[in-house]
């Protein structure tokens, strides 16, 4: 592999215990994140895209160790994130950082926009106060907010603008990798469209490494170099994103892919209708995950899981289905 | 289009809301035509008034702060804003059915599917024996494609997915065969392929009994695949109303187009930049004078801000009006 790896995720599983009964013994698990792997390369993007409950969230939260992930390798930048001990966390955390979907949830409603962006400075013990100032004024700009925002308070603010004093507390530090967990999917399209392009100029101005995740494939498309599918805790496909739209292997993704409504009413197209819901991660069926709702599937689909596997010998091309050799031409 | 013939005839509807200190217009001068068997789709951003258009139709607007202050909804003869209390209980949800966006808080967290669904027919249709509601009610969730439906009646709405709630809304609102549904974000709470299933539901359904749909989502997708005509709406105003082939091949709004082409698609190439509009929506408390989008216009000539421009009908074609005084030389 080449050294270019910034970050590196190995197997990485998150469980979590069900309770129940009397004595509040372990009934059940909750298979949310069951065994991912993958990397990404310095200044790259890797989009992850799945339904709600396949477990993106979970593997942004574990890379950052926010959940106690149950086993796997996290390696940034070199160092083992996993056995790290927390004060070291710390430190590292400066240089991971993650933004949120809601913005008002994550924003302190009480403090002011200048105590808010200061406050990863304060923390670090980095800085005058007086260059603290000058820095969050700094940091406004980047994000294009005025810099009289920082008297002001997060809820004086629209989706939009919030989103962009949550970027500007993520790159206070000048961090090498950013998660953006569902950035833009509380806003208007109009102001997505601000922010996605604020997140592609701040990556090239700032050398940042994006894992970006959604459930908008056009979205996760627009700002991906590369691109990971999920379902049900598991990568079923990960391709160059410009491959994986033209060429989806895995029937989830084809399913995925020509359901999404197209803005172009001349393009009344035949949707394959995917039918039944996603499983839940509780009891994920035996075999394949996807099973149950692939009109393409056989028996031995239903006994043995695949493994995500190169196509053609291509390292960036992965897909995890038994009969994926039908679907490649 | 299906025929001319209008089910439904929206005239200069316009709604305000009372704060603590002053009244808001939210809705203003709202005028349009619901044709027999069409989908009419509703676009804009949050706070452009699209569910408030829905709500005032239904007269559903929160008492005390909504109210309608001028305009007529016309429909069978009758204006539906001017009908006692008791008539209105007879054509809401029988002739005219809303579903909303998140059926977990329009559904009745204590209270069985059943019970939900039974109510419907026992108010609208006192006469149906027990017996007959519930075959009535398992006739339609089988029709909206859910499985086990016997089960499913007994059960409560959290023992339901996002996709299965909604399909039990649009049970509930197809019960009485409305002659009118009106969708407020039907599909936005769900993942795509269950909205993929919930779009197809609907396309049948509105086929199968022939009835209107009022189509409300800020989701141009989801407008060009359900959608015959299309109304959009920016600030309280529609700014464009199409057939929507014309609106998306071309647009004569300003906003419009900002809409069209803000969108990432799969076609666009990746990290490329997307066309913006600038700014923000204006706040309804101080519109600004003359057109409501100048602020954040590309075209904006000093007459922009000194004439409220309304809605002007194109040609010949009824069905295509746009809010722009400079709409024609931008168009040609």
């Amino acid at each position: 592999m080449s050294k270019d790896v910034l970050l590196r995720v190995k197997d990485l599983k998150m469980h979590y215990p069900i309770r129940g009964g009397v004595l509040f013994r372990q009934v059940a698990t909750n298979f949310a994140v069951d065994g991912i792997s993958f990397e990404i390369n310095r200044g790259e993007t890797l989009g992850i895209v799945g339904e709600s409950g396949c477990g993106k969230s979970t593997v942004a939260k574990a890379i950052l160790r926010l959940y106690e992930p149950t086993s796997g390798e996290v390696e940034f930048d070199g160092r083992d994130i996993i056995n790290m001990p927390k004060g070291d966390l710390r430190e590292i955390r400066k240089e991971m950082q993650i933004i949120f979907q809601d913005p008002m949830e994550s924003l302190n409603s009480r403090h002011t926009v200048g105590t808010i962006l200061e406050e990863p400075y304060v923390i670090h013990g980095i800085g005058s106060r007086a260059d603290r100032r000058k820095w969050v004024v700094d940091l406004l700009d980047k994000v294009g907010l005025q810099s009289d925002a920082v008297d002001r308070f997060p809820h004086e603010f629209s989706g939009g603008q919030r989103q962009r004093i949550g970027i500007a507390r993520a790159i206070a530090l000048n961090p090498k990798l950013l998660i953006c967990d569902e950035p833009v999917s509380a806003l208007d399209v109009s102001i997505q469209s601000q922010i996605l392009n604020l997140l592609v100029d701040l990556q090239r101005e700032l050398d940042l490494t994006l894992l970006f995740i959604a459930h908008d494939l056009a979205v996760v498309k627009h700002v991906s170099d590369r691109i990971a599918v999920m379902y049900l805790g598991k990568i079923v496909e990960m391709n160059e994103a410009e491959k994986l739209y033209s060429h989806p292997v895995h029937p989830y993704t084809r399913a995925l892919l020509s359901s999404i409504p197209v803005p172009d009413p001349e393009k009344k197209k035949v949707h394959d209708v995917l039918t039944g819901e996603v499983p839940s991660p509780i009891n994920p069926p035996a075999g394949c995950h996807f099973h149950a709702r692939c009109p393409y599937a056989e028996e031995k689909c239903s006994k043995d899981r695949p493994e995500l596997k190169p196509v053609k010998d291509n390292p960036n091309w992965l897909v995890s289905c038994h009969l994926m050799d039908n679907f490649i031409n | 289009m299906a025929s001319k013939d209008v089910l439904l005839k929206v005239d200069n509807l316009t709604t305000t809301f009372q704060t603590d200190e002053d009244s808001i217009t939210v809705l203003d001068d709202v005028t349009f035509d619901l044709h027999h068997g069409e989908s009419l789709g509703i676009v804009g951003e949050s706070g452009c008034g699209k569910s408030v258009t829905a709500l005032s139709i239904m007269r559903l607007l929160p008492k005390p702060a909504g109210q309608v202050v001028k305009g007529t909804v016309t429909y069978n003869d009758e204006n539906l804003l001017s009908l006692s209390r008791e008539k209105m209980y007879t054509i809401r949800g029988k002739k005219i059915a809303m579903i909303f966006q998140e059926p977990m808080t329009a559904l009745n967290p204590v209270h069985r599917i059943g019970k939900q669904l039974g109510e419907i027919y026992q108010i609208h249709f006192p006469e149906m024996s027990e017996a007959e509601s519930h075959a009535a009610q398992i006739d339609i969730l089988e029709k909206v494609g859910i499985p086990s439906p016997e089960k499913r009646l007994r059960e409560y709405p959290h023992q339901l997915s996002g996709g299965m709630r909604q399909r039990v809304m649009i049970a509930m609102a197809l019960s009485c065969k409305p002659d009118i549904l009106i969708a407020d974000e039907p599909t936005t709470a769900l993942d795509v392929t269950t909205q993929n299933q919930i779009l197809n539901l609907m396309r049948e359904l509105q086929q199968e009994i022939n009835m209107s749909i009022i189509f409300i989502t800020h989701d141009l997708g989801v407008i060009a695949e359900m959608c015959d005509r299309v109304i959009v709406m920016y600030a309280g105003r529609i700014v464009e109303q199409a057939p929507v082939k014309d609106l998306f091949s071309t647009p004569h709004h300003p906003y419009t187009k900002g809409l069209l082409e803000s969108i990432p698609r799969l076609e666009t190439p990746p990290k490329s930049r997307l066309e913006i509009i600038e700014g923000l929506v204006p706040n309804l408390k101080n519109i600004p004078e003359g057109c409501r989008f100048r602020s954040r216009c590309d075209f904006e000539v000093e007459d922009c801000s000194k004439t409220d421009p309304k809605g002007e009908p194109i040609g010949d074609e009824s069905h295509r009006t746009v809010a722009c005084i400079r709409w024609q030389e931008l168009s040609s």
